[in-house]
């Protein structure tokens, strides 16, 4: 569906992205996860026609974006990062506005209009000016915007920021119900909710693509290093070093925090497969006292922030 | 083509909605009732000399006011990114707001109707050179309009858009009132380059295509540069 290769976006000498390759699939909801200044929303605004790549070539549908801008900008809705729409429209002539830009049938445009009113909950604004509504509320006006068309691939810049909870639920279901046949590529910092709501993760850094693939393929391929905690009783930390060290693919033992009684252990080691049943063995040939032992598991945050780290 | 429609019919109604539009108006009117009817009874003839004479000047201080929201504010509050992602060209945006000015100022000549409609009252009115004013007038609001925009294209803060374009506006206003300063063979040049000298032409009743052709390319030369400061900006 879309194809992006060696994007690479300058500003001035700032090199904002950085030969980026992608290619989206049909029906993926696709997460752009990143810290601030990545290149998320360059990245995004290239994408959707806004701004021209440096160099590279992106391709949706098989239209280039160098020959076809307009008719990708048909086949697109985006929802700019904090939703900048004209401040002294109201919403409904707002809305009609962007019917009209839209093409979208004389008769079919308030049935269309009312439709993405009930479906984003702007009903009770509808006779405001745009500039009079709270964050929450422009941001679901711009979300009635970018579905206007009724787009086939939806493209939303940090979509949930400035809404309250209960409105974050309802927009991830709004989000994974377009998603069921639409395309949708969302750029957010929440990382529950790019858990949640995609299919597929790509984190950037400094402009550059550091991990690609579902949440679950992330957490396996950043989990070939575990850690595991125990808590000991009965034995000193020389020892428990010396036996533990002894284990394939254990690559340090630390010791966290020791009092009379307690010992606390950090094991970190580097395996496919699960190093608990050994330790246990070690554990039940001595007389240790085991209080405590688990193994810390990989979450998205530890796997974004260990890749995303400032060197 | 059809984006041009929806464009410039928001743009229009962005005018009346806001205070813009009955602001300018009123000052317009104010500024070019006053100076035309306190000379009239002493100079005592039918005709709107004085009215004309003095529209080139209050046109380049207005229409700058007109204009110098048109781009800068979207760049400013980053609507751009919205109606930029929607299907539309930089050209259906520019001419867009182009028109919807024009069209302002049109909406701000036809009160001044009453000037030429009083006067024939009072004497025999030669309706041609008021024609001719009135067909000048527009021509050279389209001008000054394009040169607004450009202004607008260059800056995402309005004041500055205001400013740039009151000082093309001006001086292409008083370049042939200038002429003093120059020497002899820059004189035919720089008289041709005066909006006022051309816009006088008209309004003597003579339409040359001279005049009209001055306006038109110093509106395309507007546009034009709007579009590159887009192109440029993105």
């Amino acid at each position: 569906m879309i194809q992006v290769e060696n994007l690479t976006k300058y500003y001035s000498h700032l090199c904002a992205v950085d030969q980026i390759n992608l290619d989206i699939q049909r029906g993926e909801i696709m997460g752009l996860l990143g810290p601030n200044g990545a290149g998320k929303t360059t990245t995004l605004r290239m994408l959707t026609g806004f701004l021209q790549p440096s160099s590279g070539s992106i391709n949706i549908k098989g239209l280039s974006i160098d020959k076809h801008v307009l008719e990708i900008k048909k086949l697109l809705g985006y929802l700019p990062e904090s939703a900048p729409l004209y401040h002294d429209m109201l919403v409904f002539d707002y809305l009609k506005y962007v019917a009209a830009i839209r093409a979208i049938d004389r008769d079919q445009k308030l049935p269309r209009i009312r439709q993405l009113a009930d479906l984003c909950g702007i009903n009770e604004v509808m006779s405001k000016p745009i500039g009079e509504l709270s964050k929450g509320y422009k941001q679901r006006v711009g979300l009635a915007h970018a579905m206007m068309n009724d787009p086939e691939v939806l493209v939303l810049d940090e979509p949930t920021s400035g809404l309250d909870p209960n409105q974050i639920v309802e927009i991830r279901k709004i989000i994974k119900e377009i998603g069921k046949e639409k395309t949708i590529i969302i750029s957010t910092h929440i990382l529950s909710e790019a858990e949640a709501t995609c299919d597929r993760i790509v984190i950037i850094n400094q402009g550059k693509i550091v991990a690609d693939g579902s949440t679950e393929n992330l957490k396996q391929s950043a989990s070939g290093k575990n850690i595991m905690h125990l808590c000991l009783q009965n034995v000193d930390f020389k020892t428990v070093e010396a036996n533990l060290s002894k284990l394939d693919g254990v690559e340090s033992v630390s010791r966290m925090k020791q009092t009379d009684s307690e010992l606390d252990v950090r094991l970190t080691y580097r395996s496919t497969g699960d190093l608990r049943p050994d330790v246990y063995r070690i554990i039940k040939d001595t007389d240790w006292i085991l209080l405590d032992f688990h193994q810390e598991t990989q979450t998205l945050e530890n796997i974004f922030r260990e890749l995303t780290k400032e060197n | 083509m059809r984006q041009v429609v929806h464009i410039f019919r928001k743009e229009f109604s962005a005018y009346f909605v806001s205070p813009i539009a009955y602001i300018v108006i009123s000052i317009f009117l104010l500024i070019t009732g006053w100076f035309f009817f306190t000379t009239f009874f002493l100079f005592n003839q039918a005709n709107l000399r004085t009215f004309y004479t003095l529209l080139p000047v209050v046109f380049a201080f207005v229409i700058p006011a007109i204009t110098m929201r048109l781009i800068s504010e979207e760049l400013n509050i980053g609507s751009d990114e919205i109606l930029l992602t929607m299907p539309v060209t930089y050209g259906d945006v520019i001419i867009g707001k182009f028109l919807a000015s024009v069209a302002l100022i049109i909406a701000m000549l036809i009160p001044t109707l009453a000037y030429p409609l009083t006067v024939s009252f009072m004497g025999q009115l030669d309706w041609g050179p008021v024609v001719g004013g009135y067909v000048g007038a527009v021509f050279m609001g389209a001008a000054f309009s394009g040169v607004g925009l450009f202004a607008s294209a260059l800056t995402r803060n309005q004041i500055i858009a205001f400013i740039i374009g009151l000082a093309i506006c001006f001086t292409l206003t008083l370049i042939d009132k200038m002429l003093f300063f120059l020497p002899q063979s820059l004189l035919g040049v720089f008289s041709y380059l005066g909006a006022d000298f051309h816009f006088q032409n008209i309004a003597k009743g003579i339409i040359d295509s001279r005049d009209i052709l001055y306006f038109i390319s110093v509106c395309f030369v507007g546009l034009f540069g709007a579009h590159l400061a887009l192109n440029q900006k993105y």
